[in-house]
């Protein structure tokens, strides 16, 4: 008998067992889809994570942070300087391996408000127009700080969209880009002018959502309200971050919203955060070095300071998408192997009730050959309808996975999990058929017809 | 040479440290186009002896010889081929597939002979033809009447175009009519040339046909052959008809 016509028996006999096949390949469904939805997660997982980390500034930024100062330094500590703009100057002057240092002075629990409206933003801060670099910020309308800006103090502000949708109106609600150019607003009461403005960020997805949105503007989806927050969908934490900035010079910063911090009538001169990028991330550690050097000079020999990388995150990321994969691996494992032990289960039944037909189809003529493969492909081919199936029903089961538990990643269905997931398939349906293929390939035929 | 040669032929079965010798040194020749009816009591080995004729099972002891080929030698897969391609087997109970029609029945044979899908129909219907039965061909089994499944196995035993069939019991399931239904259709096949041996325990049945074999306790103890006018050719000797 050839491959064709054991194929074609295969398919006759599992269809005439439809309620018993198709509960023999709920396992294999099950187990199909649950490897490529939970690939899909891992991936979606993945990208959000990696689409953030750039929305922060790209993996070469590298952030100079305060330190305890260490123990065998501890009697120098009350000499301990703390990081200020001298830093920033010197790491300018004296450390060649790094490309760019954005001294930030930020205003904690600030509020901006204007007309009635208010918004916290998600952080104000005093900067140098190094910080547009630094943090990956694009200005789309209007100008950044000026040298003279400052040089003088001057009362100017440059917003992330996030803060125009909150206090103009969003294009979503308007109808209309407001472009608050030379328009006043109030930072914890005082006014500052509007002199630009940045795009407004958001993930891959969320873009193409809105510009289908905008293609399809009869279909009003937008029921709810309209802006979701925080760990909500839209835009992801790090973006939605990124839109509700405001800027101010560093000058500006310390002049109108320091004075009352410092001693001696000099307002606290201390910055929040220095951040570094280093000028290739081949010399990562050289450059930590030299700013190392640097500034064990202008801190006195104290080491109140320490650099973290993004490495730091990469790190975390890798090895959170390798846990998730992992477990989500083993999980889809499982439920094929459970799978295969249903089809392996119910295939021994079957040939159990079939010992008589077996034993006709020795009798006249079948070869050990013909028999193994018949039951071998009629295995395969309930794997193969039931991995079929599990690769439709991901498709709902990603769906499903989004209802239960919204995050800001979109799954991403990846074709080399839909292949390994069908392959494992098809194997364990080739691995849970060669033992009852054996089984009845060996029977002899006269205790085959005799059996009842 | 004749088509079929059993030599010494022993089966012996163990039961719990018993030894039940179901054929007991059975040495037979059939030649090509003889019609051959086995009878015995039951249990005296004559379903054990088709079966080996049939290649369906294998002997303890002695040799077999079929159309040339030494049975106790072969391979599995040869034995599939010779069951295929050289022997028809009707059984007591018919063995036709349920799940099948019956065209697909009798094609059966040929599917595992590696047959194109046209003549497998054809010579299917063929054989149908042969045994009345083409107007039923996409009939179930279930559908048809003991009788016309017995036809039906009939064809399938046919279809290869046999050097031999064996038939265990043929009517044995069949009312005693419709049992000579069969046996007229045997008996035609037989006219045609065909080579048949028959198991039986009705000596009616025996007598229709010319060579009629005895069997008791697993060994042959009387032997009706027209070719040696009446001369019992294996011990004991007996009573000729
Ligand atoms: N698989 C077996 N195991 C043990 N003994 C067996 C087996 N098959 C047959 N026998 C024994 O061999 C002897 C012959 O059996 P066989 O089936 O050939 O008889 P039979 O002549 O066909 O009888 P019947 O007319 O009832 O069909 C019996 O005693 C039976 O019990
Ligand atoms: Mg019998």
């Amino acid at each position: 008998m050839n491959l064709l016509n054991s194929i074609i028996v295969g398919v006759k006999e599992i269809w005439s067992h439809k309620f018993r096949s198709l509960l023999t390949m709920l396992g294999i469904i099950l187990g199909v889809s649950s490897l490529v939805a939970m690939s899909a997660l891992v991936k979606g997982m993945e990208n959000g994570m990696k689409e953030a980390l750039i929305a922060m500034g790209g993996l070469d930024k590298v952030l100079l942070e305060d330190q305890q100062v260490p123990p065998y330094q501890e009697q120098l500590s009350d000499q301990a300087v703390g990081r200020t703009i001298d830093d920033v100057h010197a790491l300018e002057r004296s450390a060649p391996l790094i490309r760019l240092v954005s001294p930030e002075m930020a205003l904690r629990g600030a509020t901006v408000s204007r007309a009635g409206k208010s918004v916290t933003p998600s952080e104000l801060v005093g900067v140098w127009p190094a910080v547009l670099d630094m943090n990956l910020h694009v200005l789309q309308y209007g100008r950044f700080f000026t040298p003279l800006d400052e040089e003088r103090a001057s009362s100017v502000c440059v917003i992330g969209a996030g803060i125009r949708d909150e206090l103009f109106g969003s294009p979503e609600e308007t109808g209309r880009e407001i472009v608050p150019l030379g328009q006043i607003l109030n930072i914890n009461g005082q006014p500052f002018t509007i002199v630009g403005m940045f795009e407004h960020y958001e993930s891959e997805r969320d873009r193409k959502e809105r510009e289908w949105a905008k293609a399809h503007p009869q279909e009003k989806t937008n029921t709810g309200p309209a802006r979701m927050r925080g760990w909500g969908r839209r835009g992801g934490w790090a973006f939605w971050r990124k839109n509700l900035t405001v800027y101010i010079p560093l000058n500006t910063m310390w002049v109108r919203f320091r004075s009352a911090a410092g001693a001696a009538n000099i307002p606290d001169p201390h910055l929040t955060d220095i951040d570094l990028k280093v000028a290739s991330l081949d010399q990562l550690e050289p450059a930590l070095q030299q700013a190392r050097n640097v500034l064990m000079l202008t801190h006195h020999g104290i080491e109140d300071f320490a650099f973290q990388t993004q490495e730091n995150n990469v790190e975390n990321i890798n090895s959170a998408i390798h846990n998730a994969r992992m477990s989500g691996g083993i999980i889809a494992a499982i439920g094929l192997i459970v799978g295969g032990i249903g089809i392996m289960n119910i295939m021994l039944a079957s040939i159990t009730e079939r010992i008589r037909e077996i034993g006709i189809r020795k009798a006249i003529g079948a070869t050990f050959r013909d028999m193994f493969l018949q039951i071998l492909v009629e295995s395969v081919v309930i794997a193969i309808l039931g991995g079929a199936a599990g690769l439709l029903a991901s498709l709902g089961a990603v769906h499903v996975l989004q209802m239960i538990a919204p995050t800001e990643n979109t799954p991403i269905i990846t074709l080399p999990a839909c292949v390994l997931a069908f392959a494992s398939s098809v194997g364990i349906g080739v691995l849970a058929g060669l033992i009852p293929a054996f089984k009845a390939a060996k029977l002899d035929p006269i205790q085959a017809l005799r059996y009842e | 040479m004749a088509l079929v040669e059993l030599r010494n032929v022993s089966k012996i079965y163990h039961l719990g440290g018993e030894e039940i010798r179901a054929l007991d040194d059975v040495s037979l020749d059939i030649e090509a186009g003889e019609f051959i009816s086995i009878i015995g009591p039951s249990g005296s080995g004559k379903s054990t002896l088709m079966h080996i004729l049939g290649c369906l099972d294998t002997p303890t002891k002695g040799t077999i010889q079929i159309d040339g080929t030494m049975i106790q030698d072969a391979t599995a897969r040869q034995l599939a081929g010779i069951r295929n391609r050289k022997i028809g087997f009707v059984f007591q109970f018919f063995n036709l597939l349920p799940k099948l029609n019956v065209l697909q029945n009798v094609e059966l044979p040929m599917v595992y002979g590696g047959l194109s899908a046209r003549a497998r129909r054809d010579r299917a219907m063929r054989a149908l033809q042969m045994v009345d039965l083409e107007n039923r061909s996409k009939h179930r089994p279930m559908q048809l009447s003991g009788g016309q499944q017995q036809r039906v196995a009939i064809a399938r035993a046919l279809v290869n175009d046999p050097k031999i069939v064996f038939a265990d019991e043929p009517t044995g399931n069949l009312d005693s009519h419709t049992g000579e239904v069969i046996l007229e259709l045997l008996r035609k096949l037989s006219q045609e040339g065909r080579t048949i041996a028959l198991v039986t325990h009705d000596p009616e049945i025996a007598a229709v046909t010319p060579r009629r074999i005895e069997i008791r306790d697993g060994k042959i103890s009387r032997h009706i052959d027209p070719k040696l006018a009446g001369q019992p050719r294996v011990e004991p000797v007996g009573v000729s008809v």
